[in-house]
């Protein structure tokens, strides 16, 4: 049976994050925490595949404990099980300490649940935004790298390959490649199920799995955490606006103001 | 940890990666050179270019006349299309080599392919989307890479102490590319790709080029809607704007997620950085995440029903009304202009 591997995050909906006028500094206060939006896409596909060929999806996450929410949330969503890596030591990850220990934590699920066929991740996070996790993950397990798919047309199981339409600025690229495999999700990928009754009453009595860097033996301490990640945040600002003594243009009816407009573009060209 | 850098002094001189479809760079890649330029003039260091792909010797000079001083070039039937593991490995080697202290990619789909891999490889640090870049002086040398943050509502400015070379991706239509000056010149070197021969597992089987015509990137003119329209329909009218103005139709994110309007039209953040002549912001209020994708267009007029919406501090003509009534009475005298001979599609170019 194939398996099959999914990386998620549970994040702050950013979308929701204002600024404080006054400090200019964020208001995380009530920001709900939500499974990143891409890596969902990217379960989907994963569960589309378990449907139509059989497979078994395994799913992880790097985190604090309260990620266990997201994690059911997938387990609600057909995942067969669901790994919490979480530790003290991993926090304040950037994206080569987070693709470290998510590549470690798969090598530990292969061990437990045989060799990962396809593993998936969305295209990036919703808080992060970089997409360097994917290609991290890949490189580490030397995997073959397809980024930014926006269709699975055909997995093969005998075969062993999957052939995908990765979207690009310029148009799509129709690749084929084989197993072991990373993909990383768009959101055109597909749309995501709702939890069925069955799903929803298993992810209720369903614990994840948990593990700490007790769990690796062969974790290297300086790869991880904050300790492990190059990149250092020196600043945060919130960009000023660069003021412009603009124009008003007024009039009684709209041709009046459209007309006043038009002329002073003529003017300045 | 110790303050105590590594010595990097082996590491010198700024690399920038040359993103390529058929032999026809993209824009990027020439405003990577434009930004790189002015790193190492500042670093005192030689800019360099990697030139990958299938007769793409044409893009070795093009590289020279945008700034580079050494490109080295690698070429073969095999590296046509983009694929991450020769691309990579032939990056890798150079790096290696050649030691650059600072490689700029792209932030495209591509670039960030690549560069994420090459970063784990090495292993280094990799700022993902960079919009300013600086760096400063000896001795520390260090690349200021700075990026929106949190939903494009915050900058940050991050740095790579410990590692080299520093790696950065950059978005596309922030930086200027330098004006082409066809008698520069420069060092081509050819290299050899490390896996020539070697079979691999990933292969491109077609490329379905983008139907949509739609090149935000490059138009003079955007008429761009946001949350004011409603719905999907009033964008058709931005359209018969767009079309008398020779222009484009662009859009807010909030648009986009709505499914008013597909993410080709969108502006601003995870869409389109955009520097035309003449943007309109119909219906946008301005929050940041559009407002970066789109602050350095030449002329900016806002048209906005709420006399307080921040679109209007950075606009230059401000108009407060409905869009409703606004912009049927624009679409008409403009329309008018074209019947007195005076086109605003080519009148309004010189702007």
């Amino acid at each position: 049976m194939l398996h099959l591997v999914v990386c998620i995050k549970q994040v702050p909906d950013s979308r929701e994050i204002r600024i404080d006028p006054n400090t200019n500094t964020l208001i995380r206060k009530g920001i709900p925490s939500i499974v990143n939006f891409y890596d969902l896409h990217g379960l989907e596909a994963a569960l589309q595949i378990k449907d139509e060929l059989g497979a078994r999806i395994t799913v992880v996450t790097m985190g604090p404990p309260p990620a266990e929410k997201s994690l059911k949330e997938c387990i609600s969503l057909g995942a067969d099980e669901a790994v919490l890596v979480t530790d003290r030591k991993f926090a304040g990850a950037d994206t080569l300490a987070t693709s470290y220990v998510l590549a470690k934590t798969i090598q530990k699920v292969e061990e437990k649940w045989g060799p990962a066929d396809m593993v998936f991740c969305g295209k990036q996070t919703l808080d992060g935004d970089t997409g360097q996790v994917g290609p991290g993950v890949a490189c580490r397990l030397d995997l073959e790298q397809l980024t930014y798919v926006g269709d699975v047309v055909k997995v093969n199981p005998e075969r062993k390959t999957v052939r995908v339409h990765r979207h690009l600025e310029d148009g799509i690229e129709v690749v084929e490649t084989s197993f072991p495999v990373l993909l990383t999700a768009l959101k055109e990928l597909n749309k995501v199920r709702r939890a069925s009754l069955p799903g929803m009453i298993r992810a209720a009595r369903y614990k994840p799995i948990v593990w700490t860097t007790a769990d690796f033996p062969d974790l290297e301490i300086s790869k991880i955490g904050l300790k492990g990640s190059p990149t250092i945040v020196a600043k945060t600002w919130v960009p000023e606006i660069r003021k412009i003594e603009g124009e008003k243009i007024e009039g009684e009816t709209p041709a009046e103001v459209a007309n006043q407009l038009v002329a002073k573009l003529y003017e300045i060209s | 940890m110790s303050n105590q850098l590594p010595d990097w002094s082996n590491y010198r001189g700024v690399m920038v990666f040359v993103e390529q479809r058929e032999s026809v760079a993209k824009p990027v890649s020439w405003q990577l050179l434009g930004a790189g330029k002015k790193l190492a003039d500042k670093l005192e260091v030689p800019l360099m270019a990697l030139v990958i792909g299938e007769h793409v010797e044409n893009l070795a000079d093009e590289a020279i006349g945008y700034g580079a001083d050494q490109v080295y070039l690698c070429e073969g039937p095999e590296l046509k299309d983009y694929r991450t593991r020769p691309y990579s490995r032939i990056t890798l080697k150079l790096i290696e080599n050649v030691k650059p202290e600072i490689c700029l990619f792209g932030a495209s789909a591509t670039g960030r392919d690549l560069a994420g891999a090459i970063a784990t490889h090495l292993p280094t640090g990799l700022t993902a989307d960079t919009t300013e870049l600086d760096v400063e002086s000896h001795p520390s040398r260090l690349l200021l890479a700075s990026r929106p943050a949190f939903s494009e509502k915050m900058m940050a400015t991050i740095l790579c102490k410990q590692y080299r070379p520093q790696m950065a991706t950059a978005r596309a239509g922030v930086f200027q590319a330098l004006p082409r000056d066809a008698s520069r010149t420069g060092k081509i070197i050819r290299i050899e790709n490390p896996m020539k021969g070697e079979k691999i597992a990933t292969q491109v089987m077609g490329f379905i080029e983008k139907q949509s015509g739609i090149n935000l990137e490059e138009a003079d003119i955007i008429v761009a809607g946001g949350r004011g329209l409603g719905g999907p329909e009033p964008f058709q009218m931005l359209q018969e704007l767009a079309d008398v103005l020779g222009g484009e139709v662009g859009a807010s994110r909030a648009c986009v997620d709505s499914g008013w309007i597909k993410h080709a039209h969108q502006v601003g953040q995870t869409g389109f950085t955009v520097r035309p002549k003449l943007y309109f912001a119909i219906g946008i209020s301005g929050a940041v995440q559009h407002t970066v994708g789109m602050s350095n267009s030449d002329y900016i007029v806002a048209i906005n029903k709420d006399p307080e919406a921040p679109i209007f501090q950075i606009a230059h003509y401000q108009i407060v009304g409905d869009l409703f009534q606004i912009v049927p009475a624009l679409i008409d005298a403009f329309k008018q202009r074209k019947d007195q001979q005076s086109d605003p599609t080519v009148t309004l170019r010189s702007l």
